[in-house]
């Protein structure tokens, strides 16, 4: 049988996640480096009508399980669910989204199907049909390339907002396959799904952060930040300092504990920079620091820095970007 | 209720990580070794949950001696005994074996609840709970933000791309732990709780004290291996905007060469 890279997608309230069209542009270019098939699969509830969209991405048959039950995403389900649809596949390289429960997914998989999974990754290289995969260790303060042993089916996550998309092109047209692979008994539910309705962006999603530290003093003084988010259409995140200090939830928070972001922007407002913080976003694209302490070590780390009082500076930013936005409009 | 925290040392999150002459693992010399941070707060959920419950924590690890010290920071938190599987075969393998040898342990402590973190901040695979709870067919609940149990089942808050996800599941369960030290606020050791770490029962094995066969472990049986070790890329160095500009004048300037060199906005 010719060989098939087989992509794992995620399918939730109505849409794929972007990170699914990110896997599937990266298992188009596995699947022409090794000249294979390429093909993923779709699990969840009302996903057979939006299958196809898969295709726009090189993807040239997509098997599909569709169930009410699988509404929500429960790991007992959705491993024993997609072990069987990898299967039907019969894949030599399998790409998995390294989102919350795609790295999750991909966990479990792995110890279910014996293989090896390197998650997280940020580049996966083919040489004469042979898969290698860098992914960032101690967050991003170094990287490591995995390499697969004879015989095993590479499983690699790629984490959201690294891997390009291809121009989607709906001319490609996907072969969609409804398998009806059994459901299990769960021992595990889910109870309660509550979503943020506040059109929040993500932080590991996010093109442009603005991120503020102890400088901020204030919880209060985020409003700062929020407005000129809000004008950039860009997350709010903030230092491990200000977590601890209780002026923004821990989801906000960006470093080796906290999330790794790589946005095209980050702007580090009042942040000196520790090197737990320095990991977590040293691989965002461009940089711009904001502090008062003109030999804070942000600075070294920043494209652009701004040596002055972040509350004087950041509202003088806002009212600028505000007249360069309505410049462009 | 027995409680189960599998307990990694990772270098602390301050340490400048080097790469060593083999090209394919980091400089340990000089490094201060912590447990890794969502250990951590496992083990705080782990020593809350005794509390209301009662019970015992036992703690399971693997790797070389120096992981000991670790473990005794463990014990002195409240853990009250620990298992450490030392063995090279295990470091030269892949996580598939490492946690297949640590299953074998944890069988033989009979816990009704796993507790792990849900990454660890230095090769950060975020695969540990997951492949524990495979090998026990267990099902497993990740990333705890929050936990509740009333002794025989279990609840957590998961946080999600956008939201927040409740999910349950009856005794016995695997759970990984999320979150900050703003949300755990792990306990100090305290110095009684140091003294007394001293007297508590820490055994270490080998893969074939466990009566597993070292033949299956090791690089030979490994399914994936890490090859090759780089540094981040080096990033050009910056400007600092400046030019006698006052606010306006540096903040229109930011602007222009966000637009016009880097053209992020």
């Amino acid at each position: 049988m010719a060989k098939s890279v087989c992509v794992v997608t995620e399918f939730r309230e109505g849409k794929f996640r972007r990170v699914s069209f990110e896997a599937a542009s990266e298992g188009r270019r596995v699947a022409d480096a090794l000249g294979a098939h390429l093909c993923a699969i779709v699990i969840g509830a009302g996903v057979t009508e939006k299958a196809s969209e898969l295709g726009d991405y090189g993807v040239e048959t997509v098997y599909v399980t569709d169930d009410p039950a699988l509404e929500h995403y429960l790991t007992e389900t959705y491993v024993t669910v997609s072990a069987a649809m990898i299967k039907q596949c019969d894949p030599s390289v399998v790409i998995l989204p390294a989102s919350v429960n795609g790295k999750d997914l991909a966990a479990r998989l792995a110890a279910r199907l014996g293989v090896g999974l390197a998650q997280d990754c940020v580049e996966i290289r083919c040489e004469n049909g042979h898969i290698r995969a860098k992914w960032p260790i101690f967050a991003g303060k170094c990287f490591a390339w995995s390499e697969w042993t004879e015989g095993t089916i590479p499983f690699i996550s790629c984490r959201p907002n690294v891997m390009s998309c291809l121009m989607p092109d709906s001319t490609r047209g996907a072969q969609v396959e409804v398998i009806g692979v059994p459901i299990p008994e769960a021992r595990s539910q889910v109870k309660r799904v509550d979503l943020d309705t506040s059109g929040k962006i993500e932080l590991t999603e996010a093109n442009i952060i603005i991120s503020g530290g102890r400088g901020m003093k204030d919880a209060a003084n985020y409003a700062l930040l929020e407005e000129l988010a809000a004008l950039l259409g860009a997350a709010v995140g903030a230092s491990r300092a200000a977590v601890d200090s209780g002026w923004r939830p821990h989801s906000d928070q960006v470093g080796q504990t906290g999330k790794v972001v790589n946005p095209n922007l980050y702007i580090a407002v009042g942040i000196s920079g520790a090197i737990q913080h320095l990991a977590g976003m040293g691989s965002s694209k461009f940089i711009v620091a904001v502090n008062k302490d003109g030999d804070a070590p942000i600075f070294g780390k920043a494209d652009y820095g701004i040596v002055d009082d972040l509350f004087q500076f950041i509202p003088a930013l806002t009212e600028e970007v505000r007249q360069y936005k309505a410049s462009c409009s | 209720m027995n409680i189960v925290v599998m307990l990694k040392q990772t270098p602390d999150t301050e340490s400048i990580i080097r790469i060593a002459s083999n090209g394919k693992s980091i400089v340990t010399d000089d490094l201060k070794w912590i447990i890794n941070p969502y250990d951590e707060f496992a083990l705080e959920a782990a020593l809350r949950l005794r509390e209301q419950h009662g019970g015992k924590v036992s703690l399971v690890s693997y790797g070389p001696q120096r992981v000991v010290e670790a473990i005794r920071t463990g014990l002195a938190m409240g853990a009250d005994d620990a298992v450490l599987i030392d063995d090279h075969l295990l470091a030269d393998g892949d996580l598939l074996g490492a946690l297949k040898a640590l299953a074998t342990v944890v069988r033989e402590l009979n816990p009704d609840i796993i507790c792990c973190g849900a990454r660890a901040v230095d090769y950060d695979q975020a695969q540990r709970g997951a492949m524990m709870a495979e090998f026990l067919g267990w099902p497993h609940l990740a990333l705890a933000v929050k936990l509740h149990s009333d002794g025989t089942k279990v609840a957590i808050e998961r946080p999600i791309e956008g939201g927040m996800v409740t999910i349950e599941a009856p005794l016995p369960v695997l759970v990984t732990f999320g979150g900050s030290h703003s949300i755990w606020n792990p306990r100090y050791a305290s110095l009684p709780g140091i003294m007394k770490a001293k007297k508590k029962p820490l055994v270490i094995k080998s893969l074939s004290d466990l009566g597993l066969d070292p033949a299956d472990y090791g690089r030979s049986s490994a399914k994936i291996l890490i090859t090759a070790l780089e540094p981040p890329p080096q990033r050009a160095p910056g400007r600092i905007i400046d030019g006698d500009l006052d606010v306006r004048g540096k903040a229109k300037e930011l602007i222009r060469a966000l637009h016009e060199e880097a053209k992020v906005i």
